[in-house]
């Protein structure tokens, strides 16, 4: 820093205006989000006309437009909430355990089907959603996979393709020696790959566990055509819903449930930014 | 030396032949899995884009009506070209921004932490979610001026690239600053020293070193811009839509995937495996780009 001291004071002046721009531009970035806080304590007919006042005397709404949401729109919001948990933890469960098996049984023993599967996995990465989804809900709806608790199977098929790519070349990365070592002590590769291989996949475990997280949570076609609709909804297709289910829209309604959904969004975030940053990051192939 | 290493691979392979014992628990649960959620509903989805149905159980081979149809499809081929021309849009937005952005909170700059957390949040939130939260945004201001994003082709298409930007440029981003963050300090100190401006290092140092970051992202705007579904439903779902002159109704701001998803599923879904042909096309289209993508991150790997 010393030597640059001649250039200080017009790179102090840049790295200012640098700092203003940026700021403002965090600032347009929050808008939307402060928006949606506005108008979820705003009535119906105020969030079009009044979008970007706070609520006043006249145009607030209270807590009412948080407790119409609940019910609002033929189906309670929570259990909307409830089969979006189930199908995002069990699917996310699903993936982690079961590719990160599979991953290294293909890493370690790369036989011929191993090969086969593994160009099918990369292979699955690039076959947009479109594709397969008429043919993959009516295969769903014969083996009852219609349900919170069986769609996992559905994402373990569907999400197997990045999950295996990672954990692969994760494996690949492992020097063998270690696991030799462990079958010399006597263990068997069961006792190996969760004693020994398992522990040291934990930084990929969780990039991949990220990225399946905000997948699922977030997936509104996949579930909205393979679950049965009538029965069971998740976040996204509550708030789809809404719309689809009145001729008129209630917006003050709509944004509080909005609202309620990016909640535990932010949290989750905030809590884990240094984790999701990086995962995200990692699976940045999959495109 | 000779036996000793013959003596390992033999260990290795009888240790290989061990783990291979137990394949069906470490690979049977994927397998099964993957065999049901992909590779049947794919080999099934091919082999009905040759095919007249309306359910997969009454399916009847009917050569490549299916294609001819889907290029003969009016919307469809809209589609395609709305679909290209808001990739090339949002494209050259979304990098340049991120790029921009990248590039100012890898220069030491106070607060770069709390800037990058904002940034990159929107991608957390939901496509389906971010529509409806744009659509009132837009509707917000709109209204002042009596009309609507789902009223004007135009609003609906710059609406998506503002929603696309705002959720794609901090996701960019952190792909930027890891490519910024890895040119070599000592080049950039020798640019310096032989009188360089800013600008000059930019565009003659920097920028050529981060070309693999800026090849990858162009690649992750486009197919991530070729596949959108959940945004374009939720901000306009197509409105609004034309008559054409020979009858056929074209949604103007319909994008490709969910021209598919309409044609399966809309009012008039007696063209389903006109439908099934317009994915397979749209299946080679994507897959194409993110084949090429995979090569070239392949090809940089080995090369490093």
């Amino acid at each position: 820093m010393a030597s640059k001291q001649e250039t200080l004071t017009s790179e102090r002046r840049h790295k200012t205006i640098a700092s203003v721009v940026l700021s403002i531009i965090c600032i347009i970035y929050v808008m939307p989000i402060v928006t949606v806080v506005i108008n979820s304590f705003k009535k119906n007919t105020f969030v079009k006309t009044d979008t970007f006042a706070l609520p006043n005397a006249e145009t607030a709404a209270g807590w009412a437009n948080f407790i119409k949401g609940m019910t609002f729109g033929n189906y309670p919001f929570m259990a909307s909430v409830a089969n979006s948990v189930i199908i995002t933890v069990i699917s996310t469960f699903l993936i982690l355990f079961f590719c990160s098996m599979a991953a290294w049984y293909i890493a370690r023993v790369n036989s011929k089907f191993c090969k086969v599967i593994y160009y099918l996995c990369i292979f699955s990465m690039v076959v947009p959603f479109q594709m397969v989804m008429f043919t993959l809900s009516k295969t769903a709806d014969v083996l009852k996979l219609n349900t919170p608790f069986t769609i996992p199977i559905v994402y373990l098929g569907f999400g197997a393709g990045l999950a295996i790519f990672m954990f692969v070349g994760f494996v690949k990365s492992i020097p063998i020696e270690i696991e030799e070592a462990a079958s010399i002590d006597g263990c068997g590769p069961v006792r190996t790959f969760f004693r020994v291989v398992l522990p040291m996949l934990k930084p990929t475990l969780i990039s991949v566990g990220i990225l399946e997280v905000m997948w699922v949570w977030n997936d509104y076609l996949l579930p909205y055509l393979v679950l049965d609709i009538n029965k069971y909804r998740t976040i996204p297709i509550h708030i789809q819903y809404l719309k689809g289910s009145y001729g008129t829209v209630d917006l003050g309604a709509t944004m509080a449930l909005i609202l309620l959904s990016i909640i535990p969004v932010i949290v989750f975030y905030l809590a884990l930014q240094k984790y999701i940053i990086k995962g995200v990051a990692a699976g940045a192939v999959k495109g | 030396m000779s036996s000793a290493k013959a003596k390992k691979i033999t260990a290795t392979s009888s240790r290989v032949r061990s783990i291979r014992r137990w394949g069906l628990l470490f690979l049977g649960p994927v397998t099964a899995a993957f065999t049901i959620g992909f590779i049947w509903p794919f080999i099934q989805g091919i082999y009905l884009s040759f095919c007249q149905f309306r359910l997969t159980s009454d399916a009847k081979f009917i050569g490549l009506g299916n294609y001819a149809a889907a290029f003969a499809d009016e919307s469809f081929r809209y589609s395609f070209w709305y679909t290209a021309a808001f990739a090339v849009v949002s494209l050259v937005l979304i990098n340049v921004l991120a790029f921009a952005v990248a590039y100012a909170l890898t220069q030491n700059l106070k607060g770069s932490n709390i800037f990058r957390t904002v940034f990159f949040a929107p991608n957390l939130i939901g496509g389906i979610v971010l529509g409806y939260i744009w659509s009132m945004i837009f509707d917000g201001i709109l209204s002042r001026y009596g009309t609507s994003v789902i009223l004007e082709t135009k609003y609906g298409f710059w609406g998506l690239v503002i929603l696309m930007c705002w959720q794609q440029v901090g996701y960019m981003m952190i792909i930027y600053i890891a490519g910024l963050q890895a040119v070599p300090e000592d080049m950039l100190e020798a640019a310096k020293i032989d009188g360089a401006s800013k600008s000059q290092t930019l565009f003659k140092v920097t920028i050529p070193n981060v070309m693999p970051s800026i090849t990858i992202c162009m690649f992750l705007t486009l197919t991530n811009s070729f596949k959108l579904f959940d945004q374009n439903l939720a901000l306009t779902g197509g409105l609004p839509f034309k008559q054409l002159a020979n009858g056929e109704t074209v949604h103007t701001t319909e994008m490709l995937a969910l021209n598919i998803y309409n044609t399966f599923y809309g009012t008039a879904s007696v063209a389903r495996g006109t439908a099934q042909a317009k994915a397979v096309i749209f299946f080679v289209l994507v897959a194409i780009m993110g084949l090429a993508q995979l090569a070239y991150t392949r090809k940089r790997e080995v090369q490093q």
